[in-house]
């Protein structure tokens, strides 16, 4: 196994007009490569924070990371990762397949190339045919996948993902954690997902990294292995349920000194 | 549909026709009595009434005089007759197009400054808005007369007060649009590694587009108000504001009226132009059809 996020000490303060603002306290964690790590925790405990500094969204105030053994700035510039958004963020002046081409342009592609990786793409996420719709024209669910097919058109070998099927309802969400762990069976990419939903959590991950707010810290890391066939079912299966409980007590702990 | 929404616009029309005819009456009725008198006639009420709407130079014409002046000065004149308004509006419209596209594009180039050079904005959005509470009507003479003693006249002068005054609304708007991309935008390009000029040209750009066209439609509107003013200390050679100041000089009020309706009308197709492209350039660009 390989590492590929190591982070050491890891410190982020925010100066803010009410004083300096500890997102990230002391962070220490590695992820290998080929795992889906998810960071739970309730708002404010800094996971998405933590996702930004791994895409080098936002500087670390102390401490150290690396990204496939870079600064993470290195492994921005080597495209080392897809990060997908909390919406789909998707240009709606540009066509589905023309968002997923967004990316190989910059990267500046041949065309040929490029209409190869998008029908790929497409066809990865369930979205064959729908190249030539706008944005507008699909449900929320299916931006969102091609949202997540923009990320992977890249080839990257790390998805970072924020909170991605937050805004969208049950039905769906469970719908697209099936979806999404057969793509990452398929793809064998290596994922940091942020999540404030336990099931999904512990539905999706290898390992659960449980934060607690102010100042954002680490409170528990939950190994979390259901097998590499999982049917929705497994929700219902004690197995299940007690991993569910021991991230529900992760969180209740850390609010625990919470007024 | 389309019947309920014309019947209330043609609703208020005949009212504000009814209320200009008998305005009309009224307005020139002492002026006819005082040409009766002189004249020792004798009229009844609505001998009086007639009369009042078929002066040569009344004091508000009646629509029906503007409307006929109208037609022939545009359908009747030959297109290089002084009269035709169809060669004064094409004098107009020419020096309005000339400094509409001119004052798009320095208000374009000025609102790119502005966007990526901090300093920019600082020292320049100061004299952009004080440009703008200057009275038009001060400065005009003076371009004018300025750049008339270099000798450049025509269509030039014109065009650059029509520039002075539309390049304003574009560079506010095109500011406003080219920073209206979101944070989760601007970050994806920056997870893409994306250079500063692709993110200008594909998602600055883009994003900025109806806000282009919304500050194009006002930019347009005041180029011609622009090139109407521009006209006015030309010597009154030719124009929609040749005509209007010509026909203020000689009382011809049925002229200045009708020069008056030829640049509404000019006003409403240029910013309805505006608009169609507007529309196509919507659709094409993916959006949602109204």
């Amino acid at each position: 196994m390989n590492t590929v996020i190591q982070a050491d000490k890891l410190n982020l303060t925010f100066q803010t007009n009410d004083g300096p603002v500890h997102a990230l306290s002391d962070i220490d964690l590695a992820i290998e490569k080929g795992e889906f790590v998810s960071l739970i925790g309730p708002s404010g405990c800094g996971k998405t924070t933590l996702l930004r500094v791994i895409a080098d969204l936002e500087k670390p105030t102390g401490g150290t990371i690396t990204v496939n053994g870079m600064t993470p700035e290195e492994a921005r510039l080597k495209r080392a990762y897809g990060y997908v958004f909390q919406a789909a963020a998707l240009f709606p002046w540009r066509t589905i397949a023309d968002n997923i081409a967004l990316p190989l342009e910059v990267m500046g592609l041949s065309g040929d190339e490029r209409r190869k990786r998008i029908s790929d793409n497409l066809e990865l996420v369930d979205l064959a045919g729908f190249g030539k719709k706008y944005p507008w024209q699909l449900s929320g669910g299916m931006q969102q996948r091609a949202s997540i097919a923009r990320a992977l058109a890249v080839q990257p070998d790390m998805l970072l993902m924020d909170e991605p099927f937050g805004a969208l309802d049950e039905i769906v969400r469970d719908h697209l954690n099936e979806q999404l762990l057969k793509l990452w069976a398929a793809t064998q990419k290596t994922v940091v997902f942020v999540t404030h939903s336990i099931p999904e959590a512990v539905f999706l991950s290898t390992r659960i990294v449980v934060m607690s707010p102010r100042p954002g810290r680490v409170h528990d890391v939950i190994d979390c292995d259901l097998g590499s066939e999982r049917p929705l079912d497994i929700r219902e299966t004690p197995e299940f349920l007690k991993i569910a409980h021991r991230v529900r007590e992760g969180l209740r702990a850390g609010h625990a000194y919470d007024e | 549909m389309l019947k309920s929404r014309i019947f209330p616009v043609l609703a208020v029309v005949a009212a504000i026709v009814a209320i200009w005819y008998v305005a009309a009456v009224f307005m020139n009725a002492p002026v006819q009595r005082d040409m009766d008198k002189r004249a020792g006639v004798t009229s009844t009420t609505w001998q009086l009434v007639e009369k009042t709407m078929s002066q040569a130079k009344p004091t508000l014409p009646a629509p029906h005089q503007i409307a006929v002046n109208f037609f022939e000065n545009t359908f009747q004149r030959k297109l290089t007759s002084n009269r035709s308004l169809v060669y004064n509006g094409w004098v107009t419209l020419s020096s309005t197009l000339a400094g509409f596209a001119f004052g798009t594009v320095l208000g374009i180039a000025i609102a790119v400054g502005i966007v990526h050079v901090k300093s920019l904005e600082r020292s320049l959005m100061p004299w952009i808005i004080a440009s703008q509470t200057v009275p038009i009507l001060a400065i005009a003479p003076m371009v004018i007369v300025v750049l008339g003693a270099i000798n450049i006249t025509g269509l030039v002068p014109k065009a650059l007060i029509s520039t002075y005054l539309s390049f304003f609304p574009v560079t506010v708007g095109m500011v406003k649009g080219l920073r209206s991309p979101e944070a989760m935008h601007l970050d994806l390009m920056q997870t893409y590694n994306a250079s500063l000029g692709q993110t200008f040209w594909k998602l600055r750009v883009p994003a900025s587009v109806p806000y282009l066209f919304t500050s194009m439609k006002v930019a347009i509107a005041a180029s011609l108000v622009g090139a109407i003013v521009g006209e006015l200390p030309t010597g009154a050679v030719a124009g929609i504001g040749a005509k209007l100041l010509a026909g203020s000089y000689y009382s011809q009020t049925v002229d200045m009226w009708a020069a008056l309706v030829m640049g509404s009308v000019l006003a409403a197709l240029l910013v309805f132009s505006v608009d169609i492209v507007s529309r196509v350039v919507n659709r094409m660009m993916g959006g949602r059809p109204a």
